[in-house]
């Protein structure tokens, strides 16, 4: 059994550990305030550029000479994956399952025959895929420096991916992040954002519903401006998305270790006053078995 | 008189939506004015000074590339950066002027070259129009 000191000493570290999981979950959840409200904030940006570029591509899709950003190169025999992680670990599963869902969409292409390329957003997910992937990937952005996520971040990788896709370097890019749900659900999410997947039905609607717009300068131009710029948009609130969810995922992970901390130390308790209670009647009986003696 | 809805969004947030009367946008092939019922329209901006007409109120502000969608609806822009004109500070718009000044002196192509001195002019006529309102404000 333990000694006495040794229990005190383990109730004392457990208490300490408590004290800072409590505190994580306390930033956390500050900070996913923070994340929500910059993630909400984003949406209506995000809407629009959707409408208008359903809107645009509607009348392009289809012509020839379609910019390859949204026609596509027209083979599949590249994929680039860009995998948005965070940059900081305790936070239960969400970066693992991030990297998990990305692991088994590149296990599948490659196996399928196709060349897989990997860039990396945020050093848990390199950590991560580096261990099995580290021929693949051709590039890792930290933001690690960057106190908030803004749209330049965003835009960065934005142009680091389209100077890759007009160099030939790879024909479908996914995006892979997490969605934010609820506090306790961030679905992780794969993305295709080269060619974009615009949804049919949307751009039928907008098709019969929106009157015939005037485009000043002309279509083309527009588009070649538009979708690099919805590029950008689809990673910034990817982005959002996972600075919500981590925080989320955080909150949720450090409120069971807090949890679990108590309970713990429930238990080293009863042990430790189990134990000086034995210690104390122990001792009683050796100084009344000495006195009878005499 | 008759209003119309008018939004502008940033990538951030959205950073205005109501009724206005007249907004004048700094389209890429050059400004046009905004009254209610205008015909359907999506075009490019340039880097300029888009200004918000509301009864008396007259807001200026300064928005940097994005786009400008006017439907049945209203008028959306939807614009990478927008400040108000007043809050624009003067010497970072100057510094980033002559970093882009620096970076157009490295430009690989003709091509790009032309389109960088394009968005230079644009931007160097913005410092002038903004220069002259700050001072006429003071």
């Amino acid at each position: 059994m333990a000694s006495l000191k040794e229990l005190r000493n383990r109730i004392a570290s457990v208490k300490a550990t408590q004290k800072i999981t409590k505190a994580m979950q306390l930033v956390a959840a500050a900070k996913l305030r923070r994340a929500q409200m910059a993630a909400e904030a984003a949406r209506p940006y995000a809407e629009r550029m959707d409408a208008i570029l359903a809107n645009i591509a509607g009348k392009v899709a289809g012509q020839a000479g379609a910019p390859v950003l949204l026609a596509g190169t027209g083979k599949d025999d590249t994929h680039l994956l860009l995998v948005c992680t965070a940059e900081r670990g305790l936070c239960g599963a969400f970066n693992s399952s991030i990297a998990r869902l990305a692991r088994e969409r590149a296990n599948a292409l490659i196996a399928a025959g196709k060349t897989v390329k990997i860039i990396c957003v945020g050093r848990k997910g390199y950590d991560i895929l580096r261990r099995t992937f580290a021929k693949n990937i051709i590039d890792v952005i930290d933001l690690r420096g960057a106190r908030y996520i803004g749209y330049e971040h965003a835009e960065e990788i934005a142009q680091k991916v389209v100077a890759r896709y007009e160099a030939g370097e790879f024909d479908i890019c996914t995006l892979f992040y997490s969605r934010f749900k609820s506090v306790i659900a961030q679905i992780p999410t794969a993305q295709q954002i080269i060619p974009p997947q615009l949804p049919e039905t949307k751009t039928e609607a907008a098709g019969t519903n929106t009157p015939v717009y005037e485009y000043e300068p002309d279509e083309d131009e527009i588009l070649a401006e538009l979708l690099p710029r919805n590029l950008a948009t689809q990673v910034f609130r990817a982005l959002l998305e996972n600075a919500a969810s981590e925080q989320g995922a955080r909150m949720s992970a450090m409120d069971s270790a807090t949890r679990n901390a108590g309970d713990m130390i429930k238990k080293q308790t009863i042990t430790y006053n189990r134990t000086r209670q034995a210690m104390i009647t122990k001792e009683l009986i050796e100084i009344i078995s000495g006195a009878e003696a005499l | 008189m008759a209003t119309f809805k008018f939004e502008l969004v940033s990538p951030a947030k959205l950073l205005f939506s109501g009724e206005v009367d007249e907004v004048i946008v700094p389209g890429a092939e050059g400004e046009f004015t905004v009254l209610p019922m205008h015909a359907p329209v999506v075009s490019t901006l340039r880097p300029g000074i888009l200004t918000v007409k509301a009864g008396a109120d007259v807001k200026r502000l300064y928005v940097c590339g994005g786009f400008a969608e006017v439907n049945e609806k209203g008028l959306t822009i939807l614009a990478e950066d927008a400040t108000a004109a007043e809050d624009v500070n003067m010497t970072e718009f100057a510094a980033s002027v002559s970093a882009y000044e620096a970076k157009l002196a490295s430009a690989a192509s003709d091509e790009a070259r032309f389109k960088m001195a394009e968005t230079l002019f644009q931007l160097k006529a913005v410092q002038a129009q903004l220069g002259g309102g700050g001072a006429a404000a003071h």
